[in-house]
Protein backbone atom coordinates (compact mmCIF):
# COMPACT_ATOMS: atom_id res chain seq x y z
CA UNK A 1 0.00 0.00 0.00
CA UNK A 2 1.21 3.23 -1.08
CA UNK A 3 2.17 5.50 2.40
CA UNK A 4 1.81 9.52 3.17
CA UNK A 5 3.53 11.60 5.47
CA UNK A 6 2.26 13.25 8.48
CA UNK A 7 2.44 16.27 6.35
CA UNK A 8 -0.27 14.94 3.53
CA UNK A 9 -2.94 16.79 4.08
CA UNK A 10 -0.68 19.87 4.04
CA UNK A 11 0.68 19.07 0.44
CA UNK A 12 -2.82 19.11 -0.79
CA UNK A 13 -3.69 22.05 1.20
CA UNK A 14 -1.22 24.01 -0.89
CA UNK A 15 -2.06 22.32 -4.68
CA UNK A 16 0.86 20.14 -4.48
CA UNK A 17 0.90 17.55 -7.53
CA UNK A 18 1.78 14.24 -5.89
CA UNK A 19 3.38 11.01 -7.56
CA UNK A 20 4.83 7.48 -5.59
CA UNK A 21 7.70 7.83 -4.74
CA UNK A 22 9.96 5.24 -2.69
CA UNK A 23 6.73 4.02 -1.93
CA UNK A 24 5.31 7.12 -0.50
CA UNK A 25 2.67 9.72 -1.84
CA UNK A 26 5.30 12.59 -2.11
CA UNK A 27 4.71 16.46 -3.63
CA UNK A 28 7.03 16.54 -6.67
CA UNK A 29 6.00 20.26 -7.17
CA UNK A 30 3.72 23.01 -6.11
CA UNK A 31 1.57 25.21 -7.80
CA UNK A 32 4.45 27.64 -8.87
CA UNK A 33 5.95 24.90 -10.67
CA UNK A 34 9.63 23.46 -10.12
CA UNK A 35 11.89 26.10 -11.53
CA UNK A 36 10.38 28.85 -9.34
CA UNK A 37 10.17 26.47 -5.97
CA UNK A 38 14.65 25.80 -7.77
CA UNK A 39 15.12 30.35 -7.81
CA UNK A 40 13.31 30.82 -4.56
CA UNK A 41 15.08 28.23 -2.39
CA UNK A 42 18.12 29.41 -3.74
CA UNK A 43 17.39 33.58 -2.74
CA UNK A 44 14.84 32.76 0.12
CA UNK A 45 13.93 29.79 1.68
CA UNK A 46 12.34 26.35 0.75
CA UNK A 47 10.81 23.73 2.68
CA UNK A 48 10.48 20.45 1.79
CA UNK A 49 8.95 17.16 3.31
CA UNK A 50 11.71 14.40 3.82
CA UNK A 51 9.73 12.76 6.08
CA UNK A 52 9.54 9.50 3.82
CA UNK A 53 13.61 9.32 4.31
CA UNK A 54 14.60 6.97 7.03
CA UNK A 55 15.49 7.94 10.68
CA UNK A 56 17.07 5.11 12.17
CA UNK A 57 18.06 5.96 15.95
CA UNK A 58 20.69 3.56 17.44
CA UNK A 59 21.16 3.24 21.24
CA UNK A 60 23.73 1.75 23.24
CA UNK A 61 27.13 1.56 25.85
CA UNK A 62 30.35 2.63 24.66
CA UNK A 63 30.67 -0.23 22.61
CA UNK A 64 28.45 1.10 19.79
CA UNK A 65 31.13 3.46 18.61
CA UNK A 66 33.35 0.35 17.82
CA UNK A 67 30.66 -1.58 16.20
CA UNK A 68 29.88 0.90 14.10
CA UNK A 69 33.19 1.60 12.90
CA UNK A 70 33.09 -2.13 11.78
CA UNK A 71 30.30 -0.95 9.54
CA UNK A 72 30.82 2.54 8.03
CA UNK A 73 34.39 4.09 6.70
CA UNK A 74 34.74 6.68 9.33
CA UNK A 75 36.53 7.98 12.85
CA UNK A 76 33.88 7.72 15.15
CA UNK A 77 35.70 7.89 18.38
CA UNK A 78 36.62 11.76 16.84
CA UNK A 79 33.12 12.55 15.95
CA UNK A 80 32.23 14.98 18.43
CA UNK A 81 28.71 14.96 20.12
CA UNK A 82 26.00 16.38 17.74
CA UNK A 83 28.61 16.34 14.66
CA UNK A 84 27.73 14.78 11.60
CA UNK A 85 28.96 12.82 8.79
CA UNK A 86 28.19 11.69 5.07
CA UNK A 87 28.87 8.00 4.62
CA UNK A 88 28.17 4.66 2.53
CA UNK A 89 26.86 1.34 3.78
CA UNK A 90 28.63 -0.74 1.23
CA UNK A 91 28.90 -4.63 0.71
CA UNK A 92 32.17 -6.64 0.36
CA UNK A 93 32.65 -5.45 -2.95
CA UNK A 94 32.43 -1.66 -2.01
CA UNK A 95 28.92 -1.28 -3.62
CA UNK A 96 26.71 0.74 -1.99
CA UNK A 97 23.74 0.26 -0.25
CA UNK A 98 22.66 3.50 0.39
CA UNK A 99 24.41 6.58 1.56
CA UNK A 100 23.47 8.35 4.22
CA UNK A 101 24.34 10.75 6.92
CA UNK A 102 25.44 9.94 10.74
CA UNK A 103 25.08 12.46 13.58
CA UNK A 104 26.20 11.32 17.09
CA UNK A 105 23.79 12.26 19.69
CA UNK A 106 22.98 11.63 23.32
CA UNK A 107 23.42 7.93 23.98
CA UNK A 108 23.85 6.73 20.26
CA UNK A 109 23.43 7.67 17.07
CA UNK A 110 21.46 8.71 14.51
CA UNK A 111 21.30 7.57 10.74
CA UNK A 112 18.98 9.92 7.96
CA UNK A 113 19.14 7.02 5.10
CA UNK A 114 16.99 7.34 1.85
CA UNK A 115 13.55 6.15 2.13
CA UNK A 116 13.72 3.31 -0.80
CA UNK A 117 16.79 1.86 1.00
CA UNK A 118 15.70 2.05 4.67
CA UNK A 119 14.05 -1.06 5.24
CA UNK A 120 16.90 -2.83 3.84
CA UNK A 121 19.66 -0.74 5.56
CA UNK A 122 17.70 -1.83 8.81
CA UNK A 123 18.30 -4.97 8.12
CA UNK A 124 22.25 -4.97 7.44
CA UNK A 125 22.92 -3.15 10.50
CA UNK A 126 20.69 -4.88 12.51
CA UNK A 127 22.41 -7.77 11.51
CA UNK A 128 25.42 -6.37 11.95
CA UNK A 129 25.10 -5.10 15.49
CA UNK A 130 24.23 -8.27 16.43
CA UNK A 131 20.93 -7.49 17.45
CA UNK A 132 23.38 -6.23 20.95
CA UNK A 133 21.56 -2.42 20.66
CA UNK A 134 18.38 -0.67 20.49
CA UNK A 135 17.36 0.37 17.11
CA UNK A 136 14.28 2.07 15.96
CA UNK A 137 14.20 2.83 12.75
CA UNK A 138 11.34 5.77 13.71
CA UNK A 139 7.85 6.74 12.02
CA UNK A 140 7.15 8.68 14.73
CA UNK A 141 9.16 11.53 13.90
CA UNK A 142 8.78 13.96 10.26
CA UNK A 143 11.52 15.15 8.43
CA UNK A 144 11.61 18.50 7.17
CA UNK A 145 13.93 20.73 5.58
CA UNK A 146 14.56 24.13 5.49
CA UNK A 147 17.06 25.35 2.88
CA UNK A 148 17.95 28.82 0.74
CA UNK A 149 19.88 31.71 2.69
CA UNK A 150 16.64 32.92 4.69
CA UNK A 151 16.49 29.65 6.21
CA UNK A 152 18.54 30.60 9.71
CA UNK A 153 16.33 33.67 9.92
CA UNK A 154 12.78 31.90 9.16
CA UNK A 155 13.76 28.91 11.36
CA UNK A 156 15.60 30.99 14.17
CA UNK A 157 11.87 32.74 14.87
CA UNK A 158 10.45 29.27 15.47
CA UNK A 159 13.33 26.96 17.07
CA UNK A 160 15.34 29.31 19.32
CA UNK A 161 19.02 28.92 19.28
CA UNK A 162 19.62 27.02 15.84
CA UNK A 163 21.40 29.91 14.30
CA UNK A 164 24.30 29.42 16.20
CA UNK A 165 25.11 25.41 14.71
CA UNK A 166 28.03 25.01 12.13
CA UNK A 167 27.67 22.99 8.94
CA UNK A 168 27.46 19.31 9.44
CA UNK A 169 26.53 19.81 13.14
CA UNK A 170 23.20 19.38 15.24
CA UNK A 171 21.38 19.98 18.41
CA UNK A 172 18.16 19.26 20.60
CA UNK A 173 15.81 22.47 20.25
CA UNK A 174 12.36 23.02 21.01
CA UNK A 175 9.69 24.28 19.04
CA UNK A 176 6.67 25.50 21.58
CA UNK A 177 6.46 22.49 23.68
CA UNK A 178 7.72 19.87 21.47
CA UNK A 179 11.42 18.59 21.21
CA UNK A 180 13.08 19.08 18.01
CA UNK A 181 16.51 17.82 16.65
CA UNK A 182 18.00 19.76 14.00
CA UNK A 183 21.21 19.59 12.27
CA UNK A 184 22.64 22.25 9.96
CA UNK A 185 22.82 20.42 6.71
CA UNK A 186 21.26 19.66 3.61
CA UNK A 187 20.93 18.77 -0.07
CA UNK A 188 20.40 22.21 -2.06
CA UNK A 189 24.08 23.77 -2.55
CA UNK A 190 22.42 26.24 0.45
CA UNK A 191 23.25 26.86 3.91
CA UNK A 192 19.68 25.24 5.74
CA UNK A 193 18.60 23.09 8.62
CA UNK A 194 17.10 20.01 8.64
CA UNK A 195 14.31 18.93 11.36
CA UNK A 196 13.32 15.89 13.08
CA UNK A 197 9.90 16.65 14.83
CA UNK A 198 6.98 14.65 16.69
CA UNK A 199 4.75 14.32 13.64
CA UNK A 200 1.94 15.83 15.96
CA UNK A 201 3.79 19.17 15.82
CA UNK A 202 5.27 18.69 11.98
CA UNK A 203 2.14 20.34 10.45
CA UNK A 204 1.87 23.71 12.56
CA UNK A 205 5.75 23.96 12.35
CA UNK A 206 5.80 24.11 8.80
CA UNK A 207 2.32 26.30 8.90
CA UNK A 208 4.52 28.50 11.34
CA UNK A 209 7.37 28.83 8.45
CA UNK A 210 5.11 29.76 5.70
CA UNK A 211 3.49 32.65 7.68
CA UNK A 212 6.57 33.81 7.62
CA UNK A 213 7.35 34.12 3.89
CA UNK A 214 8.78 30.31 3.65
CA UNK A 215 7.21 28.22 0.65
CA UNK A 216 6.85 24.87 0.15
CA UNK A 217 9.27 23.23 -2.75
CA UNK A 218 9.05 19.32 -3.81
CA UNK A 219 10.84 16.75 -5.05
CA UNK A 220 11.42 18.33 -8.82
CA UNK A 221 13.56 21.18 -6.56
CA UNK A 222 14.95 19.19 -5.04
CA UNK A 223 16.38 17.40 -7.56
CA UNK A 224 17.51 20.17 -9.64
CA UNK A 225 19.05 21.89 -6.82
CA UNK A 226 21.29 18.81 -5.83
CA UNK A 227 22.19 18.57 -8.93
CA UNK A 228 23.32 21.74 -9.81
CA UNK A 229 25.21 21.28 -6.28
CA UNK A 230 27.28 18.17 -7.72
CA UNK A 231 25.31 15.93 -5.28
CA UNK A 232 24.69 12.31 -5.90
CA UNK A 233 21.12 10.76 -6.18
CA UNK A 234 21.16 6.77 -4.70
CA UNK A 235 19.95 4.75 -7.64
CA UNK A 236 21.36 7.13 -10.03
CA UNK A 237 24.75 8.27 -9.59
CA UNK A 238 25.48 5.96 -6.88
CA UNK A 239 24.72 2.14 -6.34
CA UNK A 240 25.55 -1.24 -5.60
CA UNK A 241 27.87 -1.02 -9.06
CA UNK A 242 29.70 1.94 -8.04
CA UNK A 243 31.79 2.58 -5.34
CA UNK A 244 32.84 5.71 -3.46
CA UNK A 245 36.28 5.68 -5.03
CA UNK A 246 34.53 5.61 -8.49
CA UNK A 247 31.97 8.15 -7.22
CA UNK A 248 34.68 10.49 -6.31
CA UNK A 249 33.60 10.47 -3.05
CA UNK A 250 37.18 10.24 -1.41
CA UNK A 251 37.15 12.75 0.82
CA UNK A 252 34.18 10.62 2.65
CA UNK A 253 36.44 8.20 3.81
CA UNK A 254 38.49 8.90 6.92
CA UNK A 255 41.72 9.05 5.85
CA UNK A 256 42.69 7.01 9.26
CA UNK A 257 40.54 4.16 8.24
CA UNK A 258 41.51 3.35 5.15
CA UNK A 259 44.01 0.79 6.49
CA UNK A 260 41.31 -0.69 8.64
CA UNK A 261 38.61 -2.71 7.78
CA UNK A 262 35.20 -2.35 7.35
CA UNK A 263 32.98 -4.11 4.67
CA UNK A 264 34.69 -3.10 1.36
CA UNK A 265 37.39 -1.85 2.73
CA UNK A 266 39.92 -4.13 0.60
CA UNK A 267 38.66 -2.68 -2.24
CA UNK A 268 38.56 0.83 -1.29
CA UNK A 269 42.31 0.56 -0.30
CA UNK A 270 43.18 -1.18 -3.46
CA UNK A 271 41.74 1.35 -5.61
CA UNK A 272 42.87 4.25 -3.67
CA UNK A 273 46.22 3.20 -4.50
CA UNK A 274 46.10 1.88 -8.18
CA UNK A 275 43.27 4.59 -9.47
CA UNK A 276 39.65 3.28 -11.29
CA UNK A 277 38.65 2.32 -14.19
CA UNK A 278 35.69 4.52 -14.23
CA UNK A 279 35.07 7.78 -12.50
CA UNK A 280 31.98 10.49 -11.83
CA UNK A 281 32.45 13.32 -13.71
CA UNK A 282 30.05 17.00 -13.99
CA UNK A 283 29.94 17.22 -17.57
CA UNK A 284 28.21 20.16 -19.74
CA UNK A 285 25.83 19.81 -22.81
CA UNK A 286 27.24 22.23 -25.51
CA UNK A 287 23.64 23.20 -26.37
CA UNK A 288 20.01 22.95 -23.95
CA UNK A 289 19.76 19.12 -25.05
CA UNK A 290 19.31 17.74 -21.63
CA UNK A 291 21.00 14.28 -21.41
CA UNK A 292 19.06 12.22 -18.74
CA UNK A 293 20.41 9.18 -17.09
CA UNK A 294 21.48 6.50 -18.90
CA UNK A 295 22.29 8.34 -22.17
CA UNK A 296 25.30 6.98 -23.68
CA UNK A 297 28.92 9.02 -24.00
CA UNK A 298 30.99 8.32 -26.91
CA UNK A 299 34.77 10.00 -27.33
CA UNK A 300 35.80 11.78 -30.44
CA UNK A 301 36.54 8.45 -32.04
CA UNK A 302 33.02 7.59 -31.40
CA UNK A 303 34.10 4.88 -28.84
CA UNK A 304 31.46 4.37 -26.46
CA UNK A 305 32.85 5.05 -22.70
CA UNK A 306 30.08 5.73 -20.49
CA UNK A 307 27.01 6.71 -19.17
CA UNK A 308 24.96 9.88 -17.57
CA UNK A 309 23.46 9.23 -14.27
CA UNK A 310 21.50 12.20 -13.70
CA UNK A 311 20.64 15.25 -16.13
CA UNK A 312 18.49 17.82 -16.11
CA UNK A 313 18.53 21.52 -16.89
CA UNK A 314 19.89 23.89 -13.90
CA UNK A 315 17.33 26.56 -13.51
CA UNK A 316 19.66 28.55 -11.34
CA UNK A 317 22.87 27.86 -14.22
CA UNK A 318 20.75 28.34 -16.43
CA UNK A 319 22.03 25.65 -18.67
CA UNK A 320 21.73 22.09 -19.47
CA UNK A 321 23.62 19.83 -16.37
CA UNK A 322 24.54 16.21 -15.85
CA UNK A 323 26.99 14.00 -14.34
CA UNK A 324 28.12 10.94 -15.12
CA UNK A 325 30.89 7.82 -15.22
CA UNK A 326 33.69 8.06 -18.06
CA UNK A 327 36.67 6.07 -18.44
CA UNK A 328 39.19 7.30 -16.40
CA UNK A 329 41.62 8.99 -18.69
CA UNK A 330 38.72 11.18 -20.26
CA UNK A 331 38.25 12.14 -16.51
CA UNK A 332 39.96 15.70 -17.72
CA UNK A 333 38.45 19.60 -17.19
CA UNK A 334 37.42 20.62 -20.93
CA UNK A 335 37.69 16.96 -22.61
CA UNK A 336 35.07 17.09 -25.37
CA UNK A 337 33.11 13.82 -24.81
CA UNK A 338 29.53 13.49 -27.45
CA UNK A 339 25.88 12.56 -25.78
CA UNK A 340 23.78 10.25 -27.83
CA UNK A 341 19.70 11.95 -27.60
CA UNK A 342 17.65 10.82 -29.55
CA UNK A 343 20.06 9.54 -32.21
CA UNK A 344 22.19 12.66 -32.51
CA UNK A 345 25.57 13.21 -31.13
CA UNK A 346 25.24 15.85 -28.34
CA UNK A 347 28.71 17.76 -28.53
CA UNK A 348 29.84 18.11 -24.69
CA UNK A 349 32.45 18.47 -21.73
CA UNK A 350 34.00 17.31 -18.84
CA UNK A 351 33.29 20.24 -16.47
CA UNK A 352 34.44 20.96 -12.50
CA UNK A 353 31.66 20.04 -9.68
CA UNK A 354 29.33 21.77 -8.09
CA UNK A 355 28.02 23.52 -11.31
CA UNK A 356 26.54 26.18 -9.28
CA UNK A 357 28.57 27.42 -6.08
CA UNK A 358 27.76 26.62 -2.73
CA UNK A 359 26.59 29.32 0.10
CA UNK A 360 27.44 26.99 3.35
CA UNK A 361 28.02 28.98 6.47
CA UNK A 362 31.52 29.40 7.70
CA UNK A 363 32.79 26.35 9.85
CA UNK A 364 33.65 23.20 8.91
CA UNK A 365 33.33 23.01 4.79
CA UNK A 366 34.95 20.42 4.61
CA UNK A 367 32.76 17.25 5.79
CA UNK B 1 -11.75 30.20 -31.52
CA UNK B 2 -14.18 27.69 -33.51
CA UNK B 3 -11.60 26.96 -36.01
CA UNK B 4 -9.21 25.24 -33.83
CA UNK B 5 -9.09 21.45 -34.03
CA UNK B 6 -7.23 19.21 -31.56
CA UNK B 7 -5.61 15.79 -30.90
CA UNK B 8 -5.30 13.14 -28.84
CA UNK B 9 -1.93 13.43 -28.11
CA UNK B 10 -2.78 17.09 -26.91
CA UNK B 11 -1.89 19.44 -29.97
CA UNK B 12 -3.65 22.15 -31.19
CA UNK B 13 -4.22 23.47 -34.78
CA UNK B 14 -5.53 26.35 -36.22
CA UNK B 15 -6.30 26.37 -40.27
CA UNK B 16 -5.50 29.79 -42.51
CA UNK B 17 -6.35 28.91 -45.92
CA UNK B 18 -3.77 25.38 -46.30
CA UNK B 19 -1.22 26.42 -44.05
CA UNK B 20 -2.28 24.76 -40.52
CA UNK B 21 -0.28 26.33 -37.52
CA UNK B 22 0.59 23.86 -34.65
CA UNK B 23 1.44 23.98 -31.04
CA UNK B 24 0.81 21.94 -27.76
CA UNK B 25 -2.40 22.98 -25.58
CA UNK B 26 -2.60 24.43 -22.58
CA UNK B 27 -3.31 21.51 -20.57
CA UNK B 28 -0.31 19.34 -22.10
CA UNK B 29 2.19 22.38 -20.69
CA UNK B 30 -0.14 21.95 -17.27
CA UNK B 31 0.95 17.96 -17.43
CA UNK B 32 4.76 18.37 -18.65
CA UNK B 33 5.52 21.57 -16.15
CA UNK B 34 8.05 23.76 -16.50
CA UNK B 35 9.50 23.57 -20.31
CA UNK B 36 13.03 23.97 -20.58
CA UNK B 37 13.98 22.61 -24.01
CA UNK B 38 11.90 22.65 -27.54
CA UNK B 39 13.13 20.83 -30.78
CA UNK B 40 11.29 21.73 -33.96
CA UNK B 41 10.73 19.85 -37.51
CA UNK B 42 13.30 21.47 -40.09
CA UNK B 43 11.52 23.67 -42.39
CA UNK B 44 11.19 22.11 -46.03
CA UNK B 45 11.21 18.51 -44.05
CA UNK B 46 7.69 16.41 -44.44
CA UNK B 47 5.61 15.05 -41.61
CA UNK B 48 3.13 12.08 -41.85
CA UNK B 49 0.18 12.39 -39.54
CA UNK B 50 0.66 11.05 -35.75
CA UNK B 51 4.07 11.18 -36.81
CA UNK B 52 7.11 12.43 -34.46
CA UNK B 53 7.68 16.11 -35.40
CA UNK B 54 9.54 17.74 -32.50
CA UNK B 55 10.48 17.36 -28.55
CA UNK B 56 9.52 18.95 -25.50
CA UNK B 57 11.37 18.23 -22.31
CA UNK B 58 10.19 19.69 -18.93
CA UNK B 59 12.16 19.40 -15.81
CA UNK B 60 10.86 16.12 -14.95
CA UNK B 61 10.63 14.52 -18.54
CA UNK B 62 10.86 14.69 -22.12
CA UNK B 63 7.44 13.88 -24.25
CA UNK B 64 7.86 13.37 -28.24
CA UNK B 65 4.84 16.60 -29.94
CA UNK B 66 3.44 14.93 -32.48
CA UNK B 67 1.69 16.08 -35.71
CA UNK B 68 -1.80 15.55 -36.12
CA UNK B 69 -1.78 16.14 -39.83
CA UNK B 70 0.25 15.49 -42.71
CA UNK B 71 2.70 18.28 -44.68
CA UNK B 72 5.28 19.74 -45.37
CA UNK B 73 7.02 22.21 -42.59
CA UNK B 74 6.84 25.61 -44.32
CA UNK B 75 8.01 28.05 -40.82
CA UNK B 76 9.27 26.73 -37.40
CA UNK B 77 9.14 29.27 -34.66
CA UNK B 78 12.71 29.42 -33.50
CA UNK B 79 11.42 31.84 -30.42
CA UNK B 80 10.54 28.94 -28.53
CA UNK B 81 13.46 27.16 -28.93
CA UNK B 82 15.85 30.17 -27.63
CA UNK B 83 13.22 30.41 -24.81
CA UNK B 84 10.80 27.40 -24.01
CA UNK B 85 9.41 29.29 -21.12
CA UNK B 86 7.39 30.76 -23.58
CA UNK B 87 5.35 27.76 -24.15
CA UNK B 88 4.35 27.86 -20.51
CA UNK B 89 3.30 31.39 -20.56
CA UNK B 90 1.17 31.36 -23.77
CA UNK B 91 0.87 28.08 -25.30
CA UNK B 92 -1.89 28.40 -27.77
CA UNK B 93 -0.44 31.93 -28.91
CA UNK B 94 2.63 33.25 -29.55
CA UNK B 95 4.15 29.89 -28.55
CA UNK B 96 3.11 27.62 -31.64
CA UNK B 97 5.21 25.22 -32.64
CA UNK B 98 5.50 25.05 -36.73
CA UNK B 99 3.48 25.57 -39.56
CA UNK B 100 2.47 22.88 -42.23
CA UNK B 101 1.16 23.56 -45.89
CA UNK B 102 -1.24 20.46 -45.33
CA UNK B 103 -1.56 17.79 -47.88
CA UNK B 104 -4.99 15.98 -47.28
CA UNK B 105 -8.18 18.49 -46.20
CA UNK B 106 -9.65 15.17 -44.79
CA UNK B 107 -7.28 14.42 -42.04
CA UNK B 108 -8.42 17.45 -40.02
CA UNK B 109 -11.98 15.08 -40.03
CA UNK B 110 -10.37 13.19 -37.28
CA UNK B 111 -9.73 15.97 -35.31
CA UNK B 112 -11.64 17.46 -32.28
CA UNK B 113 -13.45 20.71 -31.81
CA UNK B 114 -12.72 22.40 -28.38
CA UNK B 115 -15.59 21.30 -26.50
CA UNK B 116 -14.62 17.68 -27.29
CA UNK B 117 -11.05 18.26 -26.70
CA UNK B 118 -11.87 19.73 -22.88
CA UNK B 119 -13.93 16.44 -22.51
CA UNK B 120 -11.32 14.51 -23.33
CA UNK B 121 -8.78 16.00 -21.41
CA UNK B 122 -10.83 15.93 -18.31
CA UNK B 123 -11.13 12.39 -18.47
CA UNK B 124 -7.68 11.55 -19.55
CA UNK B 125 -5.95 13.35 -16.83
CA UNK B 126 -8.33 11.35 -13.92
Amino acid sequence: MIKKTTLYNLHQKNGAKLVEFAGYEMPIQYKDGIIQEHKFTRSNCGIFDVSHMGQLFIYGDENLTNDLENIFPLDLKKLNINQSKYSFLMNDNAGIHDDLIITKVTGGYLIILNAACKENDFRIIKEKLNDKYDLQLSDKHSLIAIQGPEAKNILEKNINGVDKLKFMNGGNFKFQNSDAYVTRSGYTGEDGFEVSIGNNYAESFVEEMLKIGAKLAGLGARDTLRLEAGLCLYGNDIGMNTTPIEANLKWAISKNRIDTEYPGSKIIKNQIKSGVDKIRVGIKPENRVIARGNTKIFNNEKKEIGKITSGTFGPSVEHSIAMGYVENKYAILNTKLFLEVRGKKIPANVCNLPFYKKNYVKGEINV
Amino acid sequence: MSDVKYSKEHEWLKLDGDIATIGITKHATEMLGDIVFAELPEKGSSVEKDGTAGVVESTKAASDVYTPISGEVVDANQSIVDDPSKINADPEGDAWFFKLKIKDKNELDTLMNKEEYDKFAKESAQ
